[in-house]
């Protein structure tokens, strides 16, 4: 616990340092959202209907930048290899950095969907639960974005290479926080919510266990 | 008294690609020894250090820190081990002090700014604990580097080019820091091109010469690498 907690501590002040970056990304998620409005057109009812994909859409391209982001500052005097050398565990250093970027990519998420209620006409009175939807879909993309960002860090192509194997990797998760974004932004009859908050919840501890038990083998030679 | 081993390197091999950087190095060093490693550039000496270190693995032969194999007891060497390397380990935009006290906290300690700006104090700088490693010189950073190696109180220290971008006063530091790194009993092993410096400071050598051990002795008797001119070497003496 005392390595996960300086592992925590450290990111969050490396994030502290460089918030000058989490403002670019939200202007890029929020640039990315006003696209997407583009290309539906002035169709308000489209555009409701297709807000949690495009509110979604933005995160996962926004995710990108700060995930590789996250490894530049590990690389560029191997500070990571110094921590793993003092010695501190890998599991340890993973699951504080993974912390760290959940909740970056959960605060981008809630500053996001305010721009998405402005262009899309996106809101929900069911606050609460849009941020549990917003935590939930945020852990499955942060959990395997640490671990490909950890990979691709030590690539040249790490920019293309990075969405190139999270994509692929994150769409069931991807696809249930739509779902669950779309039940509270345009109603849930049928009380579907719960169920795909559970699968979002499952996809979730699946990447968090895989991340931690493999990071070791990313990092270490 | 008989010293007990530190450093037992058996049959030592590492390639990159497909070029071998250490071919079949074997050496002992007795626990407490000042050792200084030297040889020409690429002759293979960072390589050694980092597979001391744990920091990469080798290809063949094995090696034992003080009775712990660098393979299977990774974690144990690595606690009695420390590396000051070509790369810093620090974080740029965090200050002097943010990284000691990131180290130490890893370390499981968790020291007040006051102790951790005498750890600067002792590397020359107290004045700047505040400032961001960014905003350093080559020279600065390398005494931070330092700084960060000694807040391990390894038994095992291993040096790569510690006198590397440091002036005359920091050339004095790092002797300094030898000595009290002897005094602790600690053993060390300094990469280094400074040969008369090396000679004066250590008491064993080692050369490599395109990844081979060809000198394993007395630090005294280190001869000047071979192939080219040997001068060079001395001079930063």
């Amino acid at each position: 616990m005392t390595g996960l907690a300086a592992a925590l501590r450290k990111d969050l002040l490396l994030q502290w340092r460089s918030r000058a970056q989490l403002v670019a990304i939200f202007a890029f998620g929020a640039a990315a959202l006003l696209l997407f409005s583009f290309a539906i057109g002035p169709d308000s009812v489209a555009l409701r209907q297709h807000s949690a994909g495009f509110l979604w859409l933005a995160l996962l391209l926004a995710s990108t930048l700060s995930l590789a982001e996250s490894f530049e500052r590990e690389m560029e005097e191997h500070a990571l290899e110094g921590l793993l050398l003092l010695p501190a565990s890998a599991r340890a250093l993973y699951y504080g950095k993974a912390m760290a970027n959940w909740a970056q990519l959960a605060l981008l998420g809630v500053a996001l969907v305010p721009v998405a209620v402005v262009l899309y006409d996106a809101g929900t009175v069911r606050l609460v639960a849009l941020l549990g939807v917003i935590l939930l879909g945020t852990a499955g993309l942060s959990a395997p974005g640490t671990l490909y960002a950890a990979m691709t860090a030590q690539t040249r192509a790490r920019q293309t290479l990075l969405p190139l194997l999270l994509f692929p990797l994150v769409v069931p998760v991807l696809l249930a926080a739509v779902k669950a974004t779309s039940l509270l932004i345009l109603g849930d009859p049928m009380e579907q919510l719960r169920p795909w908050a559970l699968l979002l919840a499952l996809f979730d501890v699946v990447h968090w266990s895989l991340g931690g038990l493999l990071f070791g083998r990313v990092v270490e030679e | 008294m008989r010293r007990s081993i530190a450093v037992a390197a058996a049959g030592l091999c590492r390639r990159y690609g497909r070029r071998w950087a250490l071919t079949d190095v074997t050496f002992e060093v007795p626990e407490g020894a000042l050792v200084m490693v030297t040889g020409r550039n690429g002759s293979g000496k960072s390589t050694l250090l980092r597979v001391l270190a744990t920091a990469i693995r080798a290809d063949r032969g094995t090696v034992a820190i003080l009775g712990y194999d660098t393979h299977r007891d990774r974690d144990a060497v690595r606690e009695i081990t420390a590396l000051l390397a070509h790369h810093t380990h620090l974080y740029e935009p965090l200050t002097a002090l943010e990284n000691l006290a990131i180290a130490a906290r890893f370390l499981g300690d968790d020291p007040g700014r006051e102790e951790l700006r005498a750890r600067l104090a002792e590397v020359g700088l107290a004045d700047r604990g505040d400032d961001p490693v960014q905003t350093f010189s080559a020279g600065m950073r390398q005494r931070l580097a330092l700084a960060r190696v000694l807040l391990q109180e390894a038994r095992v220290v291993l040096l790569d080019e510690p006198y590397g971008h440091l002036d005359p006063p920091g050339f004095l530091l790092v002797d300094g820091l030898l000595q009290r790194l002897r005094h602790k009993g600690a053993t060390v092993l300094m990469a280094t091109h400074l040969l008369n410096r090396g000679r004066a400071v250590c008491d064993r050598g080692l050369v490599l010469e395109a990844g081979r051990l060809v000198f394993a002795g007395a630090a005294a008797d280190v001869p000047e690498p071979a192939g080219g001119d040997g001068a060079s070497f001395a001079e930063g003496a």
